[in-house]
């Protein structure tokens, strides 16, 4: 089984070499002439469709985005318990259902709660 | 073992490798061989698929849109990839000047390589995977969910404001959609009480149903929200040219634009091959044509998933981020825990009486498809009606 995680480690080795030797390859074309390299103020320029633009971009943000990642956390958190359940339905029985049904119905407390406090609407 | 038997099943190949390698390498290097052996038949697979993935696009999204597509390199435009390929490979590279430098040249390298780690655990056919985990769903659900670092390591690092929205809204739409996914699996897990991918194929083939048939709702919520998390036209509102130009991948240019490009059909490719492996039957054969090899036959089940999801792309218009959210949050995720509750039951009523008993399999795929057809029809009237009153 370890020897697996081994395979998965080996592979993960190559996903980087991968994408990596492309853009080396990319920026060796450089020196046999194929590739371009006339670096230009403008070229290096933010692109706003022309415009110059105004101030730097890393700018306060909705607050939506940040609600839907802790939204997000507890769902996340409480599928990856459901995860190892899901495998041991068989003999965990009538009993290991019924704990899950208790366990779900609390979170979907919370969800219908959210959902009449208007944590699901996009404004 | 002759010729045919090595070509219905390639693992019979491997088998052979290490036998020759045993007898001449110490442990390890024969160790090292396979997984090379492995890695080079996963880009074999891969690098050809990709671009008949390109060119499959290209070719039926201007079908759709009444025009040709390429058409000019080679017969049918089949080399236009590869003159794509090399045409990037030889365009110059920007970094805009406010740029942050190491997380804009890291961003691309990031997004391809949790794309390409999902290959380890994908079971071309029997014996057939590279690294036969036995976590294999949870691994590609967590592997999967990475890329949205990447993307928003490459709209944050541009310093563009529409880099920044772009990535914003891909994190956001990530992280909903992956909620009702990661729930709608659950109920596969359920059924094959395993999270290996061999595994859950066998229990299929082994019972004689694919789990579509008892799963058509779980099907429904995970096709939707995986096509979510792969950012194609429905759901591209990260990428959307009418509002935000290219969003995340506005800055980037040549070999590292085409990563990102590379990144989302990877993607699309391992999502129709959990699709198949999940709901489909992976390597399973059809009775009459079950002498070509399990693995032809998974390929096959790939591409015809993928053609789904190009006619998706050729048909719906792009939706609005209200309703994109909307959607993951009030009618996937409530369907898919409904779902978990309906199948948890059915299971255990399969595990209560024999296993073997006729009626069990044709009463539980007629009950779920009338409660889907049921519950997807009454959840529509509810948003219809709700919009009436508002």
């Amino acid at each position: 089984m370890l020897a697996d995680y081994g395979y998965v480690g080996l592979l993960l080795i190559v996903a980087i070499l991968f994408p990596l030797s492309t853009i080396i390859i990319s920026f060796l074309f450089r020196y046999i002439r194929v590739r371009p390299e006339k670096p230009d103020p403008v070229k290096a320029s933010t692109y706003e469709c022309g415009v110059e633009p105004i101030g730097p971009a890393w700018v306060q943000f909705n607050f939506r985005y940040y609600l839907y990642a802790l939204l997000f956390v507890i769902f996340d958190v409480e599928t990856v318990f459901l995860y190892p359940w899901a495998v041991a339905l068989r003999q965990l029985k009538v009993f290991g259902f019924i704990e899950m049904v208790i366990f779900m119905l609390i979170l979907v407390l919370g969800y219908i709660y959210g959902w009449k406090k208007k944590a699901l609407e996009w404004k | 073992m002759n010729l045919w038997d090595y070509i219905y099943n390639l693992a019979n190949i491997r088998d052979r490798i290490t036998d020759w390698a045993n007898g001449l390498f110490v442990g390890w290097v024969v160790y090292l061989l396979i997984a090379l052996v492995g890695i080079v038949a996963i880009l074999i697979f891969l690098v050809p698929s990709l671009m008949a993935f390109i060119w499959i696009e290209r070719r039926l999204v201007g079908r759709f849109q009444v025009r040709y597509g390429p058409n000019r390199v080679g017969p049918f435009g089949i080399l236009q990839p590869v003159a794509d390929a090399l045409k990037v490979l030889a365009k110059e590279a920007l970094t805009p000047a406010d740029a942050d430098k190491w997380v804009f040249w890291l961003a691309p390298v990031a997004i391809f390589v949790p794309a390409l780690l999902v290959y380890a655990v994908l079971p071309f056919g029997p014996r057939m995977s590279f690294a036969d985990l036995n976590i294999g769903i949870l691994y590609v659900v967590a592997i999967s969910s990475l890329s949205a670092i990447s993307v928003f390591m490459a709209g944050w690092s541009s310093n563009n404001k529409f880099s920044l929205l772009g990535a914003m809204r891909a994190v956001a739409q990530m992280v909903s959609y992956e909620v009702p996914m990661v729930l709608s699996i659950l109920g596969v897990i359920m059924l094959a009480g395993s999270l290996q991918m061999s595994h859950i194929v066998q229990e299929q083939l082994d019972r004689n149903v694919w789990f579509i048939l008892i799963q058509p709702l779980g099907f429904m919520v995970y096709f939707i929200s995986a096509v979510a998390e792969l950012n194609r036209t429905p759901t591209d509102i990260m990428e959307a040219e009418s509002e935000i130009v290219a969003g995340y991948h506005t800055e980037y240019s040549g070999m590292k634009f085409s990563l990102f490009y590379l990144a989302e059909y990877t993607n699309a490719l391992a999502v129709s091959a959990i699709i198949s492996t999940l709901f489909f039957g992976g390597w399973g054969t059809a009775p009459i044509l079950d002498k070509l090899p399990p693995w032809l036959w998974f390929i096959a089940k790939i591409y015809f998933f993928f053609a789904i999801l190009v006619w998706m792309r050729g048909t719906l218009p792009r939706l609005r981020i209200d309703q994109l959210m909307g959607f993951a949050w009030k009618f996937l995720l409530p369907l898919a825990l409904i779902n978990l509750f309906v199948t948890g039951a059915e299971v255990l009523v399969w595990e209560e009486y024999d296993l073997a008993a006729g009626w069990i399999i044709p009463s539980m795929v007629i009950i779920n498809f009338a409660l889907a057809g049921i519950l997807i029809v009454a959840w529509t009237k509810l948003f219809q009606l709700r919009r009436a009153w508002a």
